[in-house]
């Protein structure tokens, strides 16, 4: 059943991308557990408007789970406290009464933060420019049902396509590694005959664009693949390599 | 105003064929010297962006988000029609075509809709040559599902993400186009007004969202692909930062908006929990394929679910009333939208209501799981399932769903033309932004494919007859005097509101707004209501401008200013909504006036009345508008009281 909790926040703030940031502690009572973090982060910035302060800035959209927009680093892991949900589907009947929860933005060098809680994922969208793609132009296709695929590969690109890009798997990562991200991409297209005709070019490239953006080296410890929000296996790190090695050798 | 349609000549079937045959094009040299804006990011603006980059157009693209890839075309859940055939059901695409007008309530245009069931097929063939997984058979073929207002399977889909893979599809063509050079992107940049230079749209002002700034861009033609403004209930399941004001600013600048108040109030939503929410989440239609909706038969029983004593699970099979199947036995519980909608209001009004609020129906998938088994339900909805149980902490494979009607979709728009241009030389507008497909009611599946077919498969053409006739118009620096005057006009604005310095944040606002159009303007609409609405959204208006406060500058990021510029556009949204429900004597898909219905409680068309386009003209600020009509005329689909018993 719902209740209502009271609550302590220690909220990164930062003014902008140069300016140094700091925490500060703000007091929440009577928050419904029936309502989302985003909600409770909502009650908490009309509390600071009424008080004549600002509010704290987050990132966030579509609120159900899918644009990958919210990303909040919560008492310690991203999305918090819950498997297999983003920050928005996060309910706070996760939390206990007089908890303290901490708040932070996603923390890597690949995500300066803008302000706040918001960081800037553009290095996400270089990636995909620099090969996440098949390269068909609009017009002039086969028929959608000329090529057979079979369902289990069919299936299994689905599977690696459902990444959001929100960004947890750098976030978790103690290197700082996007290789849950780019592999992703690989495996979804490399699955597919529309996307295997260009799979060696495309691995390199990406490869090439995520080592020149600073993200770091995957040391296969497993973190991205548990904080993941869309439950992306870390198997496709090793098709990853696979496709990366072959494209090398081709060289 | 003049209204001119553009709908070329010949049978309906080959007006498109005609059209193309006889269009203007412009030559790969002159691309090169031409550019093109445009606005939004979604299934529309990102396969336009991404078609005319691959033509060889200079694109500038606009997103207010971080990346393209968040446009709120990725929450759509439940797939994408066309007119394959592939189950061998009978579909063609003429039988798309007539679904799409009769659905809509013979109130969209003919030949728009004809195009848009032409161009279906191409849009899965495209997709899949893209890399979209869309569902398989075991055989290796394309899977199809079934959708409201249909009676065969022509669904594609992917999962329960389909607008996600859609839109990272034309996502990837677009950042390729970005990497070749073609399309310059604009991240976090949002459009605050339309620059306009000898009666023609020219380029637009935006502002940086990070830095505040503001900018001045040209371009040949502006394409505005911004969505829709189901915002303006504050409720909906649109995303929060889904937006009218682009809509508004070309209202503004003398485009003509039509049919505002055709919203489209989704049957499947997860209903309301508290004062605290702040918006609502669609349960895919797709869900009603294999759940059955229900109330309690007996107001006790409804009652005692209420106050908690009961469970759904405790009621047994003689004392549920399984309404839709019961009131439509053709369709059941795939009646379209509207259709369901009023019923489950129908029911909840009537008392039968369940949840702690008494306004939710259930969505039950006992049998299904008895018929097809538990493994069979998680394949199909999976992340459905997971994503209800997340929000209401309940498991659905155990207990009903419930569920709640919600704002989800709007039909009406920004008028455009067959050429998807609209009444503003240069400007177009494509996707839910416009009006011209859907009529009083979209089908489920139809909005990706209609935001797809609009950017991959129509303005490439139509934008190139506009364009045909500038080959020999220079760029603009941005420092001619319409620019300079145009982005003086935006920064008084910001300016106007930064200096109220009242005590109400734009959200204590939105709510009201919300309120007032959800009681007034919502499922069920009344002349009396509406006066009252028009009256209180005035009302509402004057605290705004009064009494708004927004802490901070117009310097760096502040994301309340730009909450506090989309209130105001959805203010004047909300006011037109309410004139242009009151002025519609007649119940037409979604639009329900109470005093139109039938004995049964069906939606009463009044055709000879209104069997047209209400189109709104901007007079200036605080002046009524003045409603044009584009008569619709109907040369193949016989106009009938819909019917899906």
């Amino acid at each position: 059943m719902e209740k209502n909790i009271s609550l302590t926040l220690k909220v990164w703030r930062q003014n902008g991308p140069k300016e140094k940031g700091r925490f500060e502690t703000y007091k929440l009572e009577e928050v419904s557990t029936g309502s989302s973090f985003l909600e409770m982060m909502d009650i908490l910035n009309e509390q600071l408007i009424n008080e004549g302060n600002e509010p704290v800035a987050f990132d966030h959209d579509c609120r159900e789970g899918i644009c990958g927009m919210c990303s909040l680093y919560i008492n310690g892991r991203p999305h918090g406290p819950d498997d297999d949900v983003t920050t928005c589907q996060l309910h706070m009947r996760k939390f206990k009464d007089g908890e303290t929860i901490t708040i932070e933005p996603w923390r890597s060098a690949g995500f300066p933060v803008i302000k706040d809680l918001i960081v800037n994922r553009n290095a996400f969208d270089s990636i995909i420019a620099a090969g996440g793609y098949t390269s068909v132009s609009t017009g002039g296709v086969p028929d959608a049902n000329a090529i057979p695929i079979s369902k289990i590969d069919a299936d299994e690109a689905m599977d690696a396509a459902s990444c959001i890009g929100c960004g947890a798997c750098v976030a978790t990562c103690k290197n700082g590694s996007a290789m849950l991200f780019v592999s992703a991409k690989v495996s979804h297209l490399a699955l597919l005959p529309q996307g295997k005709v260009e799979a060696a070019r495309r691995a390199k490239n990406m490869v090439a664009k995520m080592d020149e953006l600073g993200f770091g080296n995957c040391t296969n410890t497993g973190a991205c693949e548990v904080e993941c929000p869309k439950g992306i296996s870390i198997s496709n790190i090793a098709r990853l390599n696979r496709e990366f090695l072959k494209a090398k050798l081709q060289d | 105003m003049k209204l001119d349609s553009k709908i070329p000549q010949g049978p309906v079937a080959e007006k498109w064929s005609n059209y193309k045959a006889n269009q203007k094009l412009v030559n790969p040299a002159n691309k090169r010297k031409l550019d093109i804006i445009v606005v939004g990011t979604g299934l529309a603006g990102a396969s336009a962006a991404a078609s005319f980059g691959e033509m060889g157009f200079n694109v500038k693209n606009f997103t207010i988000q971080d990346s393209p890839r968040r446009a709120h075309s990725i929450a759509a859940q439940g797939g994408i029609n066309a007119a394959k055939n592939y189950p061998n059901d009978g579909d063609s695409i003429h039988r798309l075509f007539y679904d799409t007008v009769k659905g809509g309530d013979y109130r969209a245009r003919e030949a728009n809709v004809h195009r848009l069931a032409e161009v279906s097929n191409d849009i899965i063939d495209q997709c899949v040559a893209q890399g979209v997984p869309f569902a398989r058979e075991y055989g290796g073929l394309l899977d199809n599902r079934s959708f409201g207002g249909a009676q065969v399977s022509r669904t594609f889909y992917a999962k329960g993400q389909t607008g996600q893979q859609l839109l990272i599809g034309a996502y990837q063509a677009l950042m390729r186009q970005v990497n070749a050079g073609t399309v310059d992107l604009y991240t976090r940049t949002e459009i605050v007004d339309i620059v306009m230079v000898e009666g023609k749209a020219r380029g637009v002002i935006a502002r940086d969202l990070v830095t505040g700034e503001f900018q001045r861009h040209f371009g040949h033609a502006v394409v505005l692909a911004t969505g829709g403004y189901g915002n303006a209930f504050f409720l909906s399941t649109n995303a929060m930062g889904s937006n009218g004001s682009a809509a508004i600013k070309a209202y503004q600048k003398g485009a003509a908006f039509a049919n505002p108040c055709f919203a489209q109030i989704h049957p499947t939503c997860i209903p309301v929990h508290g004062e605290f929410q702040s918006k609502l989440t669609l349960m895919s239609e797709s869900l009603r394929n294999d759940g059955r909706i229900w109330v309690p038969k007996k107001k006790e029983d409804a009652e005692a679910i209420r106050a908690g004593k009961l469970k759904p699970t405790q009621i047994a099979e003689e004392d549920r009333d399984y309404y839709l199947e019961r009131r439509y036995p053709a369709f059941g519980n795939l009646v379209p939208r509207d259709v369901a909608s009023r019923a489950a209001k129908e029911r909840c009004d009537a008392g039968f209501g369940v949840g702690n609020t008494g306004l939710a129906v259930y969505l039950d998938f006992k049998s299904a799981i008895e018929r097809l088994g538990e493994d069979a339900i998680r394949a199909r909805y999976g992340n459905l399932f997971q994503m209800y149980e997340k929000i209401v902490d309940d498991n659905p494979y155990e207990t009903p769903m419930m569920i709640y009607p919600a704002i989800h979709y709007t039909m009406g728009g920004i008028w455009v033309d067959y050429e998807l241009q609209t009444t503003v030389p240069g400007l177009f507008a494509a996707g839910e932004a416009n009006f011209s497909d859907h009529g009083a009611n979209r089908l489920g599946a139809s909005a990706l494919m209609q935001g797809l077919a609009d950017g991959y498969f129509v303005l490439p053409y139509t934008i190139q007859n506009y364009l045909a006739d500038d080959i020999s118009t220079p760029r603009m620096t941005g420092d001619e005097k319409e620019f300079v005057e145009a982005e003086k006009a935006a920064k008084d604005k910001f300016e106007k509101l930064l200096s109220i310095k009242g005590n109400r944040s734009v959200d204590s606002i939105h709510k009201e707004l919300g309120l007032v159009m959800w009681d007034f303007v919502g499922m069920a609409r009344n002349k009396e209501g509406l006066e009252k609405a028009i009256e209180k959204i005035a009302a509402i208006k004057k605290e705004f401008y009064s009494n708004l406060r927004i802490p901070g500058s117009g310097e760096g990021m502040n994301v309340e200013l730009e909450k506090a510029s989309r209130l105001a556009d959805f203010i004047e949204i909300g006011d037109l909504m309410a004139r242009d429900a009151l002025h519609r004597e007649e119940s037409c898909g979604g639009h329900f006036r109470e005093e139109y219905q039938t004995e049964e409680g069906e939606a009463q068309r009044q055709d000879d009345k209104f069997a047209y386009a209400g189109c709104w003209e901007y007079q200036g600020e605080d002046k009524a508008p003045v409603m044009h009509k584009e008569e619709l005329t109907f040369e193949v689909v016989k106009v009938a009281q819909r019917n899906y018993k």
